[in-house]
């Protein structure tokens, strides 16, 4: 008990602090955090984070879709998939700051590049797992390769795709914290700042990050459930 | 076969993977100190005293360049002493630094005294002695409560400064800060995230100026010049030690803080008593030694070394500590 109770204490100082504003040293008497700031940091958080996740898919899905399907690339899909996640973020978000400066664009372009790698590699290893009889079965019907990728190849794929797809979305919104650092304000600030928001505001900007993933993720594990074919969810149970 | 050759290239991919990420993590690891320079007592000022071998150090700052420097050395320093040293340059802020030291994970690091004075123990900023000595004074004071002890100050200071390009100054007819009133509602302002809030930077900018600018945008500490180059901000937080300043004084300047918002602070070394204690009387005195020679030129010039010529922090407070005759 007597180790538990800090660690329940600093909860409850965090609780507080995303409900009311706190005093702090270093604001010269204004007061810090609460339910107002806590709110809007949470929604730039989230626009950041539904930005780069939709860049990331719109780049990343037609190229693993592409490679997997013509069975071709796996260096590519898997090697640079693999050596993408090694890219240290903040390293990115200096380059593209030199490059095109701080801001919104920045950080949804340094996320994105964050979120392709999963994407990228579980569209092609779920196109490639596609059985080829069903593949050759398609082709005998007459579809179009398109046709293929896009009716028959695609719904088999989705719950690898949408595991890759989920995968990105939370290393997105757990980095976006950093987002600070480049002109945009997101929980990352009361995280940073502990000089001004101290340990309190620290704790509950991780909480905030915490529900925001696990939110995120519980949605879209509902958009796989729609979209994966009931003849699927037979046969995974 | 194509199912194996398959596998062939999933595997060297994976190995190309692998020795690209130990490759990245290897670059960022550069703090490691097992260095070797300035090891000792061959004819240098400080004198190596065997008996300091079984003291452990280790020694903090916070995560930007001049601290870096500071802390390396100090660090390079009391290894020259004889005392078995670590270093932790990486540390996000004062508060975390100085819980680092409360705790014992660090046994102490350099702050600046106004930075202490204001973020530590709740003074305004127009509280904060103009006067190194009195400033220490009254940080040690505080300090002293709660087992912490500061060593005396460095002879240079260090502050907050708004800076701008020369351009931008001229168009507005720029000198001092409060000749932004009027104008700066057109003018973006650049600052680390923390500025926002803190009375010390935006914050006494709105209060004590009276001023409103037309933005204020967060960016890490390292771009404070990148953006002011890049024509994103008008006006940009810097540092009155920053080598730029002095390098590139037909590009950049700053304006006089005439309300005194910006309080300069000196370096004090901050630890806790017992660890002076434990530490013996090499450990303050190797501080205090090798910090005298650190004026405001030569702290510009450490800067300049680190972040114009991009030698490491450890490179350049090696280099300081030879030419000063600390080390051999």
């Amino acid at each position: 008990m007597s180790v538990l109770h800090p660690v329940l204490a600093s909860f409850d100082g965090a609780l507080e602090f995303i409900f009311e504003p706190q005093t702090s040293n270093v604001t010269g008497g204004k007061k810090v955090g609460g339910f107002d700031q806590a709110l809007e940091l949470m929604l730039k958080q989230l626009e950041v984070t539904i930005l780069a996740l939709a860049l990331a898919l719109i780049v990343a899905l037609p190229i693993g879709l592409y490679l997997g399907h013509r069975g071709k690339g796996e260096l590519l899909a898997i090697g640079l998939g693999n050596a993408g996640r090694a890219i240290p973020e903040l390293a990115l978000i200096a380059l593209v700051a030199a490059l095109i400066g701080v801001g919104l664009v920045n950080v949804t372009l340094a996320l994105a590049v964050l979120g392709i790698p999963p994407i990228l590699t579980n569209a092609f290893i779920g196109v490639r797992q596609v059985d080829p009889a069903s593949v050759d079965a398609a082709r005998g019907m007459g579809m179009s390769e398109f046709e293929i990728v896009r009716k028959v190849e695609l719904p088999l794929a989705i719950p690898t795709v949408m595991g890759g797809v989920r995968g990105a979305a939370i290393a997105i919104v757990a980095t976006a914290t950093i987002a600070p650092l480049a002109g945009v304000e997101t929980l990352g600030d009361f995280i940073i700042n502990a000089s001004i928001y101290g340990d309190d505001g620290r704790l509950a900007g991780a909480i905030l990050v915490a529900l925001l993933a696990l939110g995120l993720e519980g949605l879209l594990a509902l958009l796989q459930r729609r979209l994966t074919s009931d003849g699927l969810k037979l046969q995974t149970g | 076969m194509t199912i194996h050759r398959t596998r062939l290239r999933v595997l060297l991919a994976a190995f190309a993977a692998l020795a690209l990420t130990l490759g990245v993590a290897a670059c960022g690891d550069s703090d490691d100190d097992n260095s070797t320079t300035g090891g000792g007592d061959s004819g240098g000022a400080i004198v190596s005293n065997p008996d300091n071998a079984k003291v452990n150090l280790t020694i903090g700052s916070k995560n930007f360049p001049e601290q870096e420097i500071l802390g390396e050395i100090y660090a390079q320093a009391l290894r020259a002493a004889g005392y078995t040293v670590k270093s932790a340059l990486n540390l996000g802020s004062e508060t975390v630094a100085l819980k680092a030291v409360k705790t014992g994970q660090i046994s102490g690091y350099p702050e600046y005294a106004s930075t202490a004075l204001t973020s530590f123990f709740g003074l305004e900023p127009e509280e904060v002695p103009a006067n190194a000595d009195e400033a220490w004074e009254k940080a040690n004071e505080e300090f002293e409560k709660e087992g912490l002890e500061a060593f005396e100050p460095t002879p240079f200071a260090s502050a907050n400064a708004v800076g701008t390009t020369k351009k931008t100054a001229e168009k507005y007819d720029l000198r001092t800060v409060s000749d932004l009133e009027g104008v700066s509602e057109k003018l973006s302002l650049y600052g680390s995230p923390e500025c926002r809030q803190r009375i010390d930077c935006l914050a006494g900018l709105e209060q004590l100026y009276g001023l409103k600018f037309k933005s204020f945008t967060p960016v890490d500490i390292g771009l404070r010049y990148t953006v002011l180059e890049k024509g994103q901000a008008d006006l940009s937080i810097l540092f009155t030690t920053d080598p730029q300043l002095s390098a590139e004084s037909d590009k950049f300047v700053i304006l006089k803080d005439d309300k005194e918002v910006f309080p300069a602070g000196n370096i004090i070394f901050v630890t806790k008593k017992a660890t002076v204690e434990k530490a013996g009387k090499d450990y303050e005195e190797t501080i205090l030694q090798v910090q005298e020679g650190l004026t405001l030129k030569v702290m510009q010039e450490l800067d300049a070394r680190v972040e114009l010529e991009k030698q490491t922090p450890k490179e350049a407070a090696a280099a300081y500590l030879k030419s000063a005759g600390y080390t051999g």
